[in-house]
């Protein structure tokens, strides 16, 4: 079976870093798949590659067997790779309704001119679902900005959901929220798979060993290992480099 | 919720557009004038607006376009006799054909860059105008109003330089782009333009091709502009070079901020709140430009939203 996603030889260079070198990266379809490795290893670089935020120096993407590699972010976002960011990136000053339905139009029309069309009780249901499902329906009309930390994650959660994505790009999700969120957030995640497959940074190894269905090692911009939870865990290079034991 | 908030909308915008009708049997024939000219001057800004206010991409060379649909109007008139109507539509059509091909190139850039190529190219314009002086007679101007026919409607004739005519046609023209763009502002569209305002990666990684957005902001704010400029050279009469220059791509900026960038009502206001600020400044002092600066700078302190922005902070959430 083609993997969801599948990256051959894809390198970034930044002037004299070499930031990403030589990555084969497959994860098939439905699987939670962790990414680890310490700060600087080119885990972000290599999902920047991938939504199309970043252009490679080397190398080809494909998703779902095609190749997506001169595609850009906008084209892949639309074809179903999202990708949420690292630092919460909501739309501030907009409501929580606003921010959710910006993802749930894009689902229900394509082109521009279909947004045209589109009827706003449509996407004011898909925004209510969406917001239910993570329990946010309370805040609904609230600015966005206004919300605590771990409720502003939660909302950019929603508006992956209201995507509906085939492949969604988890950078480091669970940084700053409390350990109540962070078990709501792996809820979420796990309930999604079934129709999704997850690409998941996280340096909070608890949740990655609970999460993840395999484990990418990166370190130096190139892949260290890769293999099971239990295999990693026990991988003494994979110690050395990142869990400092 | 949302259908209420619809509604509200519909009924405030309507109730704008009557008031405004109804202003032309109590107003006294100077207001009158005043009103008219208000109403074309606010439907350019509302075209600025669309730009600026919900995309933000703010523009320096609006001026061009406004031209453009005054000359696209006013030299079918004097040169080929055309129509009102006809002239009209021209002058649309050359605002926004002029906005189109414009967009393919500045909309490479963004913030700053973006801001100096408008500039550029509506300096471009204007002295383009000047360098055809012999088909535009930029430099002195003319009036059209000799070679416009009346139009003859159900058998009764309208001329355009009947007041009466005057104000209600630029009651119309102001009626239907206030329509179009409270529709754009209510809409889903105007929500992805405002997204893009607000973040634009962001919304790009939602999977919209921002750029297509912004040139369709660009391609209606152009549009618009050019109706503003084809009614003022119909019902004011004159065409010039002068309307070409950097002071009127800096007017609509001016009011659209006083009124409030990103407000629906706010071009109207700033325009109204403006004119006659300087018409009654004016005639007590010829310090005036002191006077309306002054204004302006507590506006940027105290209201940086604008009027209708601080309305819609402190009173009005729904307000698009």
């Amino acid at each position: 079976m083609t993997p969801v996603l599948a990256t051959a030889g894809l390198a970034k260079r930044f002037g004299g870093l070499l930031a990403v070198d030589n990555v084969y990266f497959e994860v098939p379809k439905g699987q939670i798949r962790a990414v680890i490795g310490p700060n600087g290893a080119g885990k972000t670089t290599l999902m920047g590659l991938i939504s199309g935020r970043l252009t490679p120096s080397a190398g080809k993407i494909s998703f779902n067997g095609r190749d997506v590699t001169r595609q850009r972010a906008w084209e892949r976002a639309r074809s179903g790779i999202v990708y949420t960011f690292q630092v919460t990136s909501i739309f501030a000053g907009l409501s929580c309704y606003e921010n959710v339905a910006l993802a749930a139009q894009r689902h229900l029309a394509r082109s521009m001119f279909a947004q045209v069309l589109l009827d706003e009780k449509r996407i004011s249901d898909r925004v209510d679902d969406a917001l239910r499902q993570v329990g946010l329906a309370h805040v609904t009309s609230q600015r966005a900005d206004s919300l605590p930390y771990g409720h502003q994650r939660l909302l950019e959660v929603a508006m992956s959901l209201a995507l509906e994505p085939q492949l969604l790009i988890l950078d480091e999700p669970t940084q700053g929220l409390a350990n109540a969120e962070i078990d709501t957030l792996c809820q979420h995640v796990r309930a999604i798979t079934d129709s999704v497959t997850v690409v998941i940074i996280e340096h909070n190894m608890p949740v990655v060993l609970e999460l993840a269905d395999c484990i990418t090692v990166m370190e130096r911009g190139a892949v260290l290992a890769e293999g099971e939870p239990a295999q990693i865990a026990g991988d003494t290079q994979v110690q050395r480099a990142y869990l400092g034991t | 919720m949302i259908s209420g908030r619809t509604r509200r909308i519909v009924v405030l915008h309507l109730a704008i557009i009557g008031l405004l009708f109804v202003l032309q049997f109590v107003l006294p024939a100077y207001h009158h004038t005043n009103l008219a000219r208000i109403m074309v001057l606010a439907t350019f800004a509302m075209g600025y607006n669309i730009l600026f206010g919900y995309t933000g991409l703010m523009s320096l060379g609006h001026a061009m376009f406004f031209a453009a649909g005054m000359y696209g109007a006013g030299l079918c008139v004097y040169y080929l006799q055309f129509g009102a109507g006809a002239a009209f539509v021209l002058g649309i059509l050359a605002g926004v054909s002029l906005a189109a091909v414009f967009g393919l190139f500045a909309l490479r850039t963004t913030g700053v860059s973006f801001l100096i190529v408008t500039m550029m190219f509506g300096q471009a314009c204007y002295l383009t105008l000047l360098y055809f002086n012999e088909i535009t007679l930029g430099d002195q101007g003319f009036t059209v109003s000799g070679n416009l026919q009346a139009l003859h409607q159900a058998g009764v004739g309208f001329a355009y330089s009947d007041p009466d005519v005057k104000f209600n046609a630029a009651w119309l023209v102001f009626a239907g782009a206030l329509s179009i763009s409270t529709a754009i502002a209510a809409s889903p569209i105007g929500r992805v333009l405002i997204a893009v305002r607000v973040n634009e990666e962001r919304t790009r990684l939602l999977g919209y091709n921002t750029f297509a957005y912004k040139w369709l902001a660009l391609c209606v704010s152009g549009a618009i502009a050019g109706a503003a400029g084809a009614a003022y050279a119909l019902l004011f009469s004159y065409v010039g070079a002068s309307f070409a220059s950097i002071l009127y791509s800096i007017y609509p900026l001016l009011w659209t901020l006083l009124g409030g960038a990103g407000t629906t009502l706010g071009p109207l206001v700033g325009t109204g709140v403006m004119f006659y600020l300087i018409d009654l400044t004016s005639g007590w002092t010829a310090a005036y430009l002191f006077i309306v600066g002054g204004s302006l700078l507590a506006l940027v302190l105290w209201f940086p939203q604008g009027l209708m922005g601080a309305v819609r902070a402190r009173w009005a959430r729904w307000l698009p």
